[in-house]
């Protein structure tokens, strides 16, 4: 495809609406998800968006709209993840697998009963950029606008929960409600990101960019930060890519989004492994003060230290020190310790 | 200080706790006044850490109360009043953040929802990286610090809240002796502020100057509340445990043994 008749597909109205939802998404999910990979849950995003399969086949079968019944159901999926990984204590990836098979298995099946088989949910395990109407790309701007708000503005109390709940509960931050939070958001952002990422891939966009980002930055906010601007990128920039190559084959959005997000993190890698190699080397030697210096070697000092030596003698504690050069000695051994 | 005629500010009455339904505190009373450095000591399991969770709110008491500053524990809402500092190992999660970020993070107990930090609060931060000696490092990513420079953050995170009371779970554990002797100043510094300070504490090691009150844990009940004692006396006296002789066999099923340890039969 020339550069002309790219532009001309880019310049389409349904083309527009499919880079501003896949914009949307490529801030919103990598927000939510560095909350998800601060808490060690990189996961969460994958296993909500086989749960969100589900509400997808229950919408097909009841003929509403894929998108309100996958918002539900994902919700619902996330809300049961968080209750069994809190009653649980240390069975949350347990709770995942379970409901990632569940979602899957039940998503399959109810799409079969609804008489569209595999290819009426192709669309949705993978995204597509031409069946996102305009009143969706409302209710995606709209959803994450409220993911985007809510993240950036609670940011210091979801960090703070999430980077060590005890210290948040003692601080008197209600830490069951904004861990509900962040997997409710979680769930709002893996249907926002269905249309164009896919419910299969979704989790790359919320994991991806903030792997990415971590090499690079050395503070939270910057991190998340980062990660929007690298996720806003990848998901216009794969999108563009599908377009591009739409003129040879069919090709869905998610795999280009997802593979250009994940090579921008193998570009970062060698990068952030370059970074944290200088920064050890500029790291100053620990200083050492002179009560903690090594022991003098006996070669320097060809005679014993003792009554006689010439040395002024000093007690300390329990053993005696030598004035020598304006420092002291203590026999330890073969050779004298500085004191 | 130790302050007899002082206020109450933890005021524990038969603090009784039990995880899995097995007694971890039994009938513990415990009254912290105004001003006081009482450490938490015993053996492992005998309880210290799990009292101070219970007075923070952490562990839900199975039987007696927990009054901070006269206000019911479930009651209790200044929580800036309180600082804690949990055992170490939780100052670094998946994501990177710097030592200012997670030293912040104690400040939320005095920040309203969705409003930026302001003066008093960036002033306090800068306040808490000082007392610790962490000034320079403030940019720094927390997992790249060390164990002792790490546990000196949480400390520095429970002071930017500027409380008056502080819970700090084994602060010393793990920790190199000039980390704890940086320990042992920036508790000093609360100290002399006339912070109460409750410490959980396998040994006292550089702290031992500044404890005025050493409570001894011995199997969930509190043995020993005093002047804080050698550590020869905590550790060094044990009594014989008289064996039992009784002729019936221990045991359950052929090749099951029941309670090799007296001291089960007793509990």
């Amino acid at each position: 495809m020339s550069p002309a008749e790219l532009l001309d597909l880019l310049g389409r109205p349904f083309m527009q609406r499919a880079l501003l939802a896949a914009l949307l998404t490529g801030l919103a999910a990598p927000a939510i998800g560095t909350f998800i990979v601060q808490r060690r849950l990189a996961l969460l995003g994958d296993g909500i968006g086989h749960v969100a399969v589900t509400g997808v086949a229950l919408g097909l079968l009841t003929g509403t709209s894929p998108t309100w019944t996958a918002v539900v159901v994902a919700i619902l999926g996330a809300v049961l993840i968080e209750v069994i990984r809190e009653k649980g204590h240390t069975n949350g990836d347990v709770a995942l697998a379970l409901l990632f098979y569940g979602g899957l298995a039940g998503g399959v099946l109810i799409t079969g009963l609804a008489g569209d088989g595999a290819a009426g949910l192709q669309v949705y395990l993978f995204g597509s950029v031409t069946s996102i109407s305009s009143t969706e790309v409302w209710y995606t701007a709209g959803l994450a606008l409220v993911v985007l708000t809510l993240t950036l503005g609670l940011l210091p109390q979801l960090f703070a929960v999430a980077s060590d709940p005890e210290f948040a509960k003692v601080a008197g931050l209600r830490v069951r409600a904004y861990n509900l939070l962040v997997a409710v958001l979680a769930a709002v952002s893996v249907t926002v990101a269905m249309r164009t990422v896919g419910l299969l891939l979704v989790s790359a966009l919320m994991v991806v960019p903030v792997a990415t980002s971590q090499q690079l930055a050395r503070s939270f906010r910057s991190t998340l930060l980062w990660a929007m601007v690298l996720g806003g990128v990848a998901a216009v920039g794969g999108l563009v890519v599908a377009a591009w190559l739409s003129a040879r084959a069919t090709v869905a959005p998610g795999p280009s989004i997802v593979l250009l997000a994940l090579a921008m993190f193998a570009a970062t890698w060698p990068v952030g492994v370059w970074l944290r190699r200088r920064r050890r080397l500029a790291e100053p030697f620990p200083a050492l003060g002179t009560g903690t210096s090594g022991p003098h070697e006996v070669d320097e000092h060809p005679h014993q230290h003792g009554d006689d030596c010439g040395h002024p003698a000093v007690p300390h504690d329990d053993h005696l020190d030598y004035v020598h050069d304006g420092h002291r000695h203590a026999p330890h051994g073969e050779h004298y310790d500085e004191h | 200080m130790l302050n007899p005629a002082g206020t109450a500010v933890v005021e524990a009455r038969d603090v009784t706790v039990a995880l899995g339904g097995r007694p971890v505190l039994r009938g513990n009373d415990l009254v912290v006044r105004h001003g006081e450095f009482v450490a938490l000591m015993g053996a492992n399991g005998s309880g210290k850490s799990t009292l101070v969770r219970a007075l923070t709110g952490l562990r839900p008491l199975t039987q007696g109360s927990v009054l901070l500053f006269g206000t019911p524990l479930p009651d209790f809402r200044e929580r800036h009043r309180i600082g804690f500092v949990p055992q170490r190992g939780t100052a670094a999660g998946g994501v990177p953040s710097s030592v200012r970020e997670v030293v912040a993070s104690g400040r939320l107990t005095r920040r309203p929802l969705l409003r930026p930090a302001g003066k008093a609060d960036r002033a306090a931060i800068d306040d808490a990286l000082e007392v610790v000696g962490l000034t320079g490092m403030a940019s720094e990513g927390v997992s790249t610090l060390s164990g002792g420079q790490q546990q000196r953050v949480l400390i520095a995170r429970a002071l930017a809240g500027e409380p008056e009371l502080f819970f700090l779970d084994e602060p010393t554990a793990g920790v190199d002796l000039p980390n704890q002797l940086a320990l042992a100043d920036a508790l000093r510094t609360l100290s002399e502020r006339g912070a109460t300070i409750v410490l959980v504490a396998h040994e006292l090691g550089p702290l031992e100057p500044l404890v005025d009150r050493a409570v001894v844990m011995r199997d969930g009940r509190i043995a020993y509340d005093g002047p804080p004692l050698a550590h020869e006396d905590v550790h060094g006296h044990h009594h014989p445990i008289a064996g039992s002789h009784d002729h019936v066999p221990h045991v359950g099923s052929p090749f099951d043994t029941m309670s090799l340890d007296p001291r089960e039969d007793r509990r």
